[in-house]
């Protein structure tokens, strides 16, 4: 018989499985879609335009595999655990070189732990793919409570700190006792919280969206061109692409509705991103010219993961917590410094392209790799899974010489 | 045989008949809705609250009877004619009392002209609604373009000034020499941009949101002051998201306005702080704020998805941000026509009468009404009607049309 403390931190395996009926009903509301007029603009400037959501909607009808996610995630394993209340989804792929580092990798919004997995090889197994063992990581990637096939949290409070404690809580329990610490977006946020709470075993972080520069862009260097070129961009996006996050982060209930009740509106909710993003993937569906791995399958298996676990509420709550006003975590700052090294990777297609100076300012005296790249824009590891893991490789080098767990 | 000129401005009589094919699919989505879990907090902090919804879907499906929002409209004098481009859809009254002032008013957004109906009565024919000839106006309601039965714009460029500019060529072409224009909420911009444009005929205007506040901001010194600026900080720090969204990505709202009718309704109640608990409290509770019923609100959603026009009604806002791009970029002309203006207690913010008259020169009549909120004629159509009598009883001892 098992204690109630076993139950609690218990490790359970994890299957995929759709009900049919589910996807049929997903079909048939594809199907009746009550499309508006189009767009009265030639470009993104209203919002997604109607011919890319309209070949998105028929190829999601017509030619998806509904199958997809099921075979991708259940070739891996997959895992659920309660961690201060809530079942945490993840998946745990362990190196086949027993000292590789262990690594824990948070995804963002519109994002799950689909965006990932093309870098499961590349950064467990590079000796594989033309890498040294040296570079292997024991990887581990947990779906945000609220997300995907994590549960969704019945009170409030699951802040981007409270998530980064329940990942430390995550690696204890796998028993890695010194690891790493990598995300973008959503999930740069909790890595960055990671890093000033000083997790117990963390030795290092990279993220690859400046997330303490969202705070207060003004006070961030602008001499340079590049400077003046990134604060214009954050400008641009706080100005006319933050729609969906001011409605997220006070209003998560009220566009929850549609995202649940229509496919179509889902589609639009989560690909109305960045404008870097929305024209790769406009292109993807439109004029069939994917950008790297953004192909159409793949941003249609993470909308349609959304949908079936109907995570789009809940998911939007989690911006409710980080951002909101009236969240019980508003106000309330993480410490001022991160307690470990830091690393950064600016990524071209960004929604703004970070210079090496803010990531400084942003990580005094910490930052332990800082590169650019040719390629790749806010969904870095989804887009060039290859490139971004090269970037990861690169950026723990210098605190794996320590040693790992 | 009708020449192209006429034709273009031809007035043509408008009934609303909705194939009953679309009202049995608008219940069958109803039905079908897939809700999301309950929001976590215990007021409105998340959005619309999941029970309010709920009660709404159930009163949709089995109470709610659009047949008669149809029959309503209906009995009323409907029209549509064309301008620049745009078929708009008016109510048109005239009063019993044949020297009435012509009044055009404007709803705004999430409403409709469902939100002014039971004003008709007050302000046409006020004798028999316990006021005086004296008072009465020919009323003339339009669906702003992209909204309700009036056509949808089908090119750029339809923000409030042009709208402003349309009703300006509406009155003439009724006969109408001599009016006045009163609106709230994005009716409150297209009369204040017909204030600036003066079009020949215009004598006043009354509006009941104040739209100037940021070209024109008043002094924050009395007690009256600082709560009007916290509540203006509240709203645009936790109530802005809407607006944004629809004035930067009406698109992609749309889809979601368009497909889901539990998603419209939602989009639609989640508007100001008081309004949203008035109407929860009608649906929650069975207790209706004034004439905000069960059915009045529904009347005006289940008239957006109709006439299909939550992504059009949306895209006026994208063009308001272009129209006040423009008007910060260059000096626009003051409103020097008389200009009435109504505080209603429960508004986004209480207008007090100082912040008025920093953004207009020639007020000659501020009140605070004692109840009512941002749907004033909606929600108060009495107290409302007797503000718009007493706004206009100046301009209107020069004598009307």
């Amino acid at each position: 018989m098992m204690s109630a403390i076993d139950t609690a931190t218990e490790i359970r395996p994890f299957h995929v499985e759709f009900a049919r009926e589910d996807v049929d009903d997903l079909r048939r509301r594809i199907a009746a879609t009550r499309w508006p007029t189009e767009e009265l603009v030639a470009d993104r400037s209203q919002g997604v335009r109607l011919a890319a959501l309209r070949a998105f909607a028929s190829y999601w009808h017509d030619e998806y595999d509904f199958g997809r996610i099921e075979a991708v995630l259940n070739a891996l394993p997959q895992f659920v655990t309660e961690i201060d209340g809530v079942d945490i989804h993840f998946v745990h792929v362990r190196s086949p070189h027993e000292d590789a580092l262990p690594l824990l990798m948070t995804h963002g919004w519109p994002g799950s732990v689909i965006e990932q997995i093309d870098t499961v090889g590349p950064l467990t197994d590079p000796t594989a793919l033309g890498g040294s063992a040296e570079d292997a990581f024991h990887l581990v990637l947990p779906s945000l409570p609220g997300y995907g096939f994590s549960s969704q949290p019945t009170e409030v409070g699951w802040d981007l700190a409270r998530v980064a404690r329940a990942w430390a809580e995550l690696m204890r329990r796998l028993g890695y006792t010194r690891y790493v610490a990598q995300g973008g977006d959503v999930g740069a946020g909790v890595t960055d919280a990671m890093g000033r709470l000083g997790s117990q075993g963390l030795i290092g972080i990279h993220t690859n969206l400046l997330v303490p520069a969202l705070n207060n862009p003004a006070a961030l260097p602008a001499d340079t061109e590049q400077e003046q070129a990134a604060l214009a961009a954050i400008k641009t996006f706080q100005t006319t692409g933050n729609g969906y996050f001011v409605e997220q982060s006070t209003r998560p209930q009220t566009i929850g509705y549609p995202l649940l009740d229509s496919p179509v509106s889902l589609a639009a909710w989560m690909i109305d991103h960045d404008t870097d993003a929305y024209y790769k993937i406009e292109a993807a569906f439109v004029d069939g010219k994917p950008s790297g791995n953004l192909t159409r399958e793949h941003i249609a298996d993470n909308v349609t993961l959304y949908w079936l676990t109907g995570t789009g509420a809940s998911a939007a709550r989690s911006y409710w917590e980080a951002y909101g006003g009236d969240a019980p975590g508003a106000g309330q700052a993480l410490p001022k410094e991160v307690q470990v090294p830091v690393a950064f990777t600016t990524f071209p297609g960004e929604i703004w392209r970070t210079p090496r100076s803010w990531v400084e300012v942003s990580y005094p005296n910490k930052v332990a790799y800082f590169n650019e790249v040719d390629r790749g824009g806010h969904f870095a590891a989804w887009e060039e899974p290859e490139l971004f893991s090269a970037e990861v490789r690169a950026a723990f080098k210098s605190v794996r010489n320590g040693g790992a767990s | 045989m009708t020449s192209a000129v006429a034709a273009s401005t031809e007035i043509r009589p408008f009934h609303v008949d909705v194939p009953q094919e679309q009202l049995d699919d608008l219940r069958g989505r109803i039905n079908a809705a897939r809700l999301p879990s309950k929001e976590l907090v215990g007021d409105r902090s998340q959005g619309v609250q999941l029970a309010t919804i709920q009660e709404l879907a159930r009163y949709w499906v089995s109470d709610y009877d659009w047949r008669k929002a149809e029959a309503k409209l209906n009995a009323l004098p409907q029209f549509v004619t064309e301008i620049d481009g745009v078929d708009i859809h008016f109510i048109h009254i005239r009063s019993p009392h044949e020297d009435a002032l012509p009044l055009l008013m404007t709803h705004g957004w999430p409403g409709s002209v469902i939100e002014l109906l039971e004003t008709i009565g007050p302000l046409t024919d006020p004798a028999a609604h316990g006021g005086n000839a004296d008072d009465a106006f020919h009323l003339v309601l339009p669906s702003v373009p992209g909204y309700g039965f009036s056509g949808e714009p089908a090119e750029l460029g339809w923000g409030p000034a042009r709208t402003g500019q349309a009703w300006a060529q509406l009155m003439p072409r009724l006969g109408y020499t001599r009016y006045v224009a009163q609106g709230g909420d994005v009716g409150a911009y297209i009369t204040d941009v017909m204030g600036r444009l003066a079009p020949a005929g215009l004598l006043a205007i009354h509006t009941n949101l104040l739209v100037t506040t940021a070209a024109a901001p008043g002094p924050v010194e009395t007690d009256e002051e600082h709560a009007a600026a916290e509540q203006t900080k509240t709203f645009r720090t936790t109530g802005f998201g809407y607006f944004l969204e629809q004035a930067t990505r009406p698109q992609t709202i749309g889809y979601a306005l368009l497909d889901s009718p539990i998603g419209l309704a939602a989009w639609m109640l989640d508007h100001d702080t008081d309004s949203y608990y008035k109407i929860a409290g009608a649906f929650v509770d069975g207790k209706p704020t004034g004439n905000l019923t069960r059915d009045h609100i529904l009347d005006n959603i289940t008239l957006y998805w109709l006439t299909g026009t939550g992504a059009s009604a949306a895209r006026s806002y994208w063009e308001t941000g272009r129209d006040q791009a423009r008007a910060a970029a260059q000096p626009t002309p003051t409103v020097d026509l008389p200009t009435g203006f109504t505080t209603f207690p429960d508004e986004i913010f209480r207008a007090p009468r100082s912040w008025v008259e920093a953004g207009y020169p020639n007020v000659v009549y501020y009140n605070q009404a004692d109840r009512g909120g941002h749907f004033a004629a909606w929600e108060e159509p009495e107290i409302f009607s007797a503000e718009v009598r007493a706004a206009f009883k100046s301009v209107r001892d020069g004598g009307a049309s």
